[in-house]
């Protein structure tokens, strides 16, 4: 059986824009048009304001790891041969944070505080996914 | 307003044969629980005329609560499911008082069962049930377990206040040796921190050993009001405290290291009118090591970022200045969300703990934790004791 293993997000209404941003190779995030915070995941309701009015913004694409782990257990079969990969969280310049990847180093030279930058990865003709790699490879 | 405090008591407790234990239905083992729990009490189906459970994670069903109930031959004055996913034992216990204590019910039981089923389906990025509204923003990346998120946090604990592995390790083979004196118990054999470093990484930090087990069985208890409780079979123990704090935020939010159980630890103590140097057994929700640590400090035992040194030189142990789940917990003796917490700590306050028996046990306490949006994202703190003055 071949073909993309690994989960794929289901868009609605709510969260079309997201997903289709990254098709394009950009990073959406929402932003409360009343209140002007940001917030991810995308949401109806401002949780500051309540607000039910908002934009999509394109971040600028850089942030730090604000925590990672390297995972050495596949989950699924599609991840035995992924393992060990690193998921982490990046908190953007925007302030707001992703559950992401980190790709273009080693697991073992991941820190918490890396600077880092967005990358994509085309996983279907349908979807892609953000990734995050070092903006300076770490020694 | 009128304090909770002392109104209700738990007046039986009890538990199935845990571990894996195929061939017996959730169902089954729930019922199991709730009739060992009811009788431990003295008291007949008859008497219960509150029900509350949680429904099958992985088989919803409508109004579970009711289903439990009819297979007990029960008509309840008041029933629901609840869900703070692993904090769910812990509002049950919130809700039973509540219920009691306004005159809705008399007798409430609060059951718990599960078998592999309920458990194994959890966490296969199908977009199924069960789900946590996010799922979108995690699987795609391989984040599909809740073991990220609290070793993202753990790792977040060592970078700022360097908290180690060693004493990671300490917490698994603490819970481990209590278990080894746990008849009722998924493993008994000890390890030490040699067999602790040699267990494989599952996501770093965490090892194998720093997870709890995947578990079948079933336990329950039941809640009367005060003045019931004193005309029953055995020794009330009476419910003191309770308090609940949850994060609104998910996993994209702070991370943190300090936890919601700030806030419920707190409401707790305040409603018991104790503090932290009060308690002699603590019953802490141990999904993984570190969950123990962080909630050792924020619980008020030490100070935050001092959770590491805390857990070292026995501590923790039976012996030790604040033992922590005598039973074995999570970790150790199975995996029923919690339920075992309380009803260990029912049987310590009532002196059945017999190998495990913490000495001139009187104040008891308990926490639950669910994963819900956030890694600390429900929490439940209960505060039990022997007298109610």
């Amino acid at each position: 059986m071949g073909g993309y293993q690994k989960p794929l997000p289901i868009p609605n209404e709510d969260t079309k824009p997201f997903w289709d941003g990254l098709k394009e190779h950009r990073l959406r995030i929402q932003k409360c048009c009343q209140c002007g915070q940001f917030r991810f995941p995308p949401r109806v309701i401002c949780p500051y304001c309540m607000s039910l009015e908002s934009q999509w913004v394109e971040a600028k694409g850089v942030g730090t790891v604000y925590s990672f782990t390297t995972v050495h257990h596949a989950y699924t079969p599609a991840y035995e041969g992924e393992i060990p990969y690193v998921v982490a969280i990046v908190e953007l310049e925007e302030g707001i944070r992703l559950i992401t990847n980190i790709v273009g180093c080693r697991p073992g030279q991941v820190q918490i505080g890396m600077p880092v930058e967005l990358a994509f990865e085309d996983v279907t003709p349908e979807f892609t996914l953000h990734k995050f790699r070092p903006v300076t490879l770490p020694p | 307003m009128d304090t909770l405090r002392g109104k209700c008591a738990i007046v039986g407790a009890g538990e199935t044969e845990v571990g894996r234990v195929p061939g017996v239905t959730g169902m089954s083992h729930g019922l199991q629980a709730a009739k060992k729990a009811i009788e431990d009490a003295g008291l007949s189906n008859r008497d219960i005329d509150g029900v509350l459970t949680r429904t099958p994670f992985c088989d919803p069903t409508l109004c579970y609560s009711l289903l439990v109930a009819e297979n007990l031959g029960i008509s309840p004055s008041y029933t629901t499911d609840l869900d703070t996913c692993g904090a769910t034992p812990l509002t049950m216990i919130i809700t039973a008082v509540m219920v009691v204590s306004t005159g809705l019910c008399r007798a409430v039981l609060c059951t718990w069962g599960q078998d592999k089923n309920w458990v194994m389906k959890q966490g296969i990025p199908t977009h199924g049930k069960p789900n946590w509204g996010s799922e979108d923003f995690a699987y795609p990346w391989g984040f599909i377990e809740a073991p990220l998120a609290f070793a993202m946090a753990a790792r977040r604990h060592m970078y700022l206040y360097g908290t180690t592995s060693q004493q990671l390790g300490t917490i698994a083979v603490a819970m481990r040796k209590h278990a080894s004196m746990n008849p009722n118990a998924q493993i008994h054999d000890p390890i030490t921190l040699e067999d602790y470093f040699a267990s494989p990484f599952f996501a770093e930090p965490f090892r194998l050993l720093d997870c709890s087990l995947v578990s079948d069985g079933g336990g329950a208890v039941v809640v009367t009001s005060a003045e019931m409780a004193m005309g029953l079979r055995k020794a009330p123990v009476y419910i003191l405290g309770v308090g609940q704090h949850n994060f609104a935020h998910s996993y994209f939010g702070p991370l943190e290291v300090i936890t919601p159980f700030r806030k419920a630890g707190a409401a707790a103590y305040r409603m018991a009118g104790v503090s932290p140097h009060d308690i002699n057994v603590a019953q802490i929700y141990d999904c993984f090591t570190y969950s123990v640590l962080v909630q050792l400090e924020d619980l008020g035992f030490c100070e935050k970022g001092e959770g590491g040194p805390f857990v070292e030189g026995g501590r923790i142990e039976l012996g030790g200045e604040l033992p922590v789940n005598t039973h074995g917990g999570l970790l150790s003796q199975a995996h029923l969300c919690g339920m075992l917490h309380i009803t260990e700590a029912v049987h310590q306050l009532r002196g059945e703990s017999c190998e495990r028996q913490v000495e001139n046990a009187e104040l008891a306490l308990v926490t639950g934790l669910g994963i819900r949006q956030a890694p600390f994202g429900t929490t439940g703190v209960l505060i039990l004791g022997k007298e109610v003055s």
